[in-house]
């Protein structure tokens, strides 16, 4: 088996997805959770303000999903395959959500018609609202298991994946966004809008914590293949302590007015959350109730060692230099949000 | 309607809606990069009053190119588990190679381009533009890749058997340059340069018939047409290479899109017709021996048939690929006539002075739209039965999980989307073309002293308008 500085190729690309799609979390999260905020927001200005302060960056967040969804398809195909084709139903109101999403951004400014800009804010807010809590939904049921075959060919009903446990994921992952879009919003704002902010950041930290603790729960007591790893290995109990740890110091750095501090808390609580859950299913990715032989895991799900190798490669060229250009475009727009003609 | 051909139905109509607007930015982005580029060397403020209104049009393309791109990322695995199966390995090492060099690149940038015009200095913001257009055009070459790894597969080797086989890479290289990749590359970056061009001076002939921004839309319109006419050349030069490509590795769509049953010596090149498939006749007008020609160089070489292979490895709909061929050739020689003699008249000196012309080029936006959409389908339509080439059919890339039900609510719910999409692209375009490329806080070029400058000159043509924009 070929490896890299002592780590299989089939782990490292387990280890590049995951980083990408924790990006992926910490980037889009903040404006899906923005966007689902959009509504309890009540003035014109103000949303126009809010819309504004993603505006520059959301594309290139999502990016990182796009990124994800080529690495998964070129890294692991069998789970790329298996995966999508089993939650059909979820990844295509998913891909209809982006869309309306997308278009919602891009449509709200081009008429001044008060019902157009109120249908635009609402379809922005569902989308985004619905996309956070797919996600988590996903997530989810992908952790609890999907009945495979032995060709790993999902068997099952659409409504199976309608479960308390992926519901309650999906509302965890949606509370956590709002707490971290509403942070990023705090940075961007000024004023009233920052004011008004700074009660949203600590309702939405408050609903976080709850569905967090609730999920957690039910993990520990219900879903026993998802902690045995920590039960295993005590050293791993770091990692919770981290958690919390984090969520405590959202509420420090946010009484200090410390915001940048708070977002980055915040990142660290949502890259802990899944090094935790990808943890606890290595060297599975998708876990077979069914079977545990029926089991997608990094070995029997990768592609060829000659790809793994080429792609990272290809990672290792293109990573570097995605960073250095979203660092550039987060630089070009640092600091509060100023419209002008050019802005939504 | 079974699950194949609801997956097929869905799969084209959300490949093809979403082709009408990744051309557009690629052929905008180097319009615009040309329109910076002016503004930069001369300094004179139309050039950027261009660009910024460009660059709002390209936003609202390149939203909604990203919103349909993104749905086709994940189709492969939703609709096509198998083909996902088959061919992760390689395609999927592509379309990876795609997000990560070419759309971070485009996305990245855009930011900056869209709004960053009172943020970063005028070379960083024509930076940018650069950025922007080169992503889309990397993005081009990824995803050609992994479709003409489909079309001429190389670089590879078949691993397991039955529901395990699977392609994997021998040879990266090898399989990033396949035999037709880089010719249908550049075939398709000519497409795309066209559709951009032929926008710009479709709104820029627009404008000058109206007798609108009379100085700034010549401009534009100038710029437009030499790209046009660059690209309508270089497309004859692609499209004749990936023609021989075509020839010399598929040779069942070539005889598919020649409407050749048998293999004939010497074969005749149409210029327009219709195959009547039971009969296995193909009537029109053709030039005696003119395929064999354009193939071996030789007038007495034969070409093979379809009847040369076995049923049930040949494209079915020969007169569907048939039609959509010659429609492509048409409208690229069309475009050819059509720009090849505006730059005559340009040198001339009385390119504006001609209505009809114009008012030819306020349409002409239509035709590298639907030369481009026309290709493809000749392309795809024409490799059936296979999805892969010679290795894997379309009929057996199905995802097994999924039910005809499920697609069925799926087609329903893109067709409406899409529906609703399309109608409010087309109306937001209107409305900016409409609205025109000044910004409202010019005051001194608001558009109502558009409007009242119209009204005192009844009947004038173009030329005799003077506006206040043009005397600065």
């Amino acid at each position: 088996m070929e490896t890299f500085a002592g780590i299989d190729l089939q782990t490292w690309w387990f280890l590049v997805i995951g980083a990408v799609f924790t990006g992926y979390a910490i980037l889009d999260g903040f404006d899906l959770g923005a966007g689902a905020l959009h509504l309890f927001l009540n003035k014109e200005a103000s949303r126009r303000t809010v819309l504004n302060a993603i505006g520059p960056v959301w594309d290139g967040n999502e990016v990182w999903l796009v990124i994800g969804g080529g690495a998964l398809f070129a890294g692991f195909p069998e789970v790329y395959a298996s995966l999508l084709s089993a939650f059909y139903m979820p990844f295509m109101i998913f891909l209809v959500a982006l869309i309306f999403r997308a278009v919602s951004i891009e449509f709200r400014s081009k008429e001044p018609m008060l019902w157009w800009r109120k249908m635009w804010d609402v379809s922005y807010c569902l989308s985004s609202g619905l996309l956070a809590f797919l996600l988590g939904f996903i997530l989810g049921n992908v952790a609890l298991g999907v009945p495979l075959d032995k060709d790993h060919i999902y068997r099952g009903e659409f409504s199976d994946f309608i479960n308390p446990y992926a519901i309650m994921v999906g509302i965890t992952s949606l509370s956590l966004f709002m707490m971290h879009g509403a942070i990023y919003l705090v940075m961007k704002t000024e004023d009233r809008l920052y004011a008004k902010l700074t009660i949203i950041v600590r309702r939405t930290t408050i609903f976080f914590v709850i569905s967090c603790v609730i999920t957690s729960f039910y993990t520990l007591l219900y879903i026993p293949h998802l902690v045995d790893q920590i039960h295993n290995s005590p050293s791993m109990f770091i990692l919770p302590v981290i958690m919390i740890i984090a969520i405590a110091n959202i509420a420090r750095q946010v009484t200090k007015r410390k915001y940048l501090f708070a977002f980055l808390s915040s990142a660290v609580v949502i890259s802990v959350l899944l090094i935790i859950v990808s943890l606890e299913l290595y060297p599975t990715i998708i876990y077979s109730p069914v079977n545990p032989e029926n089991s997608l895991t990094v070995y029997n799900a990768a592609s060829s060692s000659k790809t793994l190798g080429i792609m990272l490669t290809v990672a290792a060229i293109g990573v570097p230099l995605v960073a250095a250009y979203t660092t550039f475009v987060f630089w070009t727009f640092k600091g509060k949000v100023k419209l002008d003609e050019t802005s939504y | 309607m079974d699950v194949e051909i609801l997956s097929r139905i869905q799969f084209a109509f959300t490949i093809a809606f979403h082709y009408i607007y990744p051309p557009l930015s690629i052929g905008l982005g180097l319009v615009m990069v040309f329109m910076e580029g002016m503004y930069l060397r001369t300094g004179i403020e139309i050039y950027q009053q261009m660009t910024r209104f460009w660059v709002k049009i390209f936003a609202l393309i390149f939203g909604i190119g990203v919103a349909t791109g993104i749905v086709m990322e994940f189709e492969f695995g939703t609709n096509w588990a198998v083909y996902s199966r088959y061919v992760g390995d390689v395609f999927g090492s592509a379309l990876a190679a795609e997000g990560i060099f070419a759309f971070a690149l485009e996305s990245g940038f855009l930011g900056v381009l869209i709004f960053g015009w009172n943020r970063v200095s005028p070379r960083v913001h024509f930076f940018s533009t650069i950025m922007v257009t080169l992503g889309s055009m990397f993005s081009a070459i990824w995803i050609v890749v992994a479709n003409s790894w489909q079309q001429t597969p190389t670089g590879y080797h078949i691993v397991g058997e039955g529901m395990k086989a699977r392609a994997e890479i021998t040879d990266f290289w090898a399989m990033v340059f396949n035999p037709s990749s880089v010719e249908r590359i550049s075939h398709v970056w000519s497409g795309s340069f066209l559709a951009g061009a032929f926008l710009v001076t479709s709104v820029s002939a627009w404008y000058l018939l109206k007798g609108k921004y009379i100085e700034l839309s010549k401009a534009s319109f100038k710029i437009g047409l030499s790209v046009a006419a660059a690209a309508s050349l270089l497309q004859l030069f692609t499209g004749h290479r990936s023609a021989d490509v075509v020839a010399h590795y598929q040779p069942a769509k070539l005889a598919a899109i020649e409407g050749h049953f048998d293999t004939l010596k010497p074969a005749d090149l149409y210029l327009f017709g219709w195959v009547n498939k039971e009969k296995q006749t193909t009537t029109g007008l053709a030039i005696p021996g003119g395929l064999s020609y354009m193939i071996h160089g030789d007038v007495d070489k034969p070409v093979a048939g379809l009847n040369s292979f076995p049923e049930n490895e040949r494209p079915g709909a020969v007169n569907f690929v048939f039609q959509t061929y010659h429609i492509m050739i048409s409208i690229g020689m069309a475009l050819i006539a059509l720009s090849l003699y505006s730059v005559f008249l340009w040198w001339r000196g009385t390119l504006f002075e001609k209505r009809w012309l114009l008012w030819i080029f306020v349409w002409a936006v239509l035709l590298p739209q639907i030369g481009n959409q026309v290709g493809w389908y000749t392309a795809e339509v024409g490799r059936q039965p296979w999805v892969v080439y010679g290795l894997l059919r379309t009929s057996d890339a199905l995802s097994e999980a999924v039910t005809a039900n499920q697609v069925m609510f799926s087609l329903i719910m893109f067709t409406l989307v899409y529906m609703l999409l399309f109608a409010l692209f087309i109306y937001l375009l209107n409305k900016k073309i409409t609205h025109g490329p000044l910004d409202r806080h010019d005051d001194e070029h608001s558009p109502r002293h558009m409007e009242m400058a119209d009204s005192f000159t009844p009947g004038a043509t173009p030329e005799k308008i003077e506006h206040p924009t043009d005397k600065d």
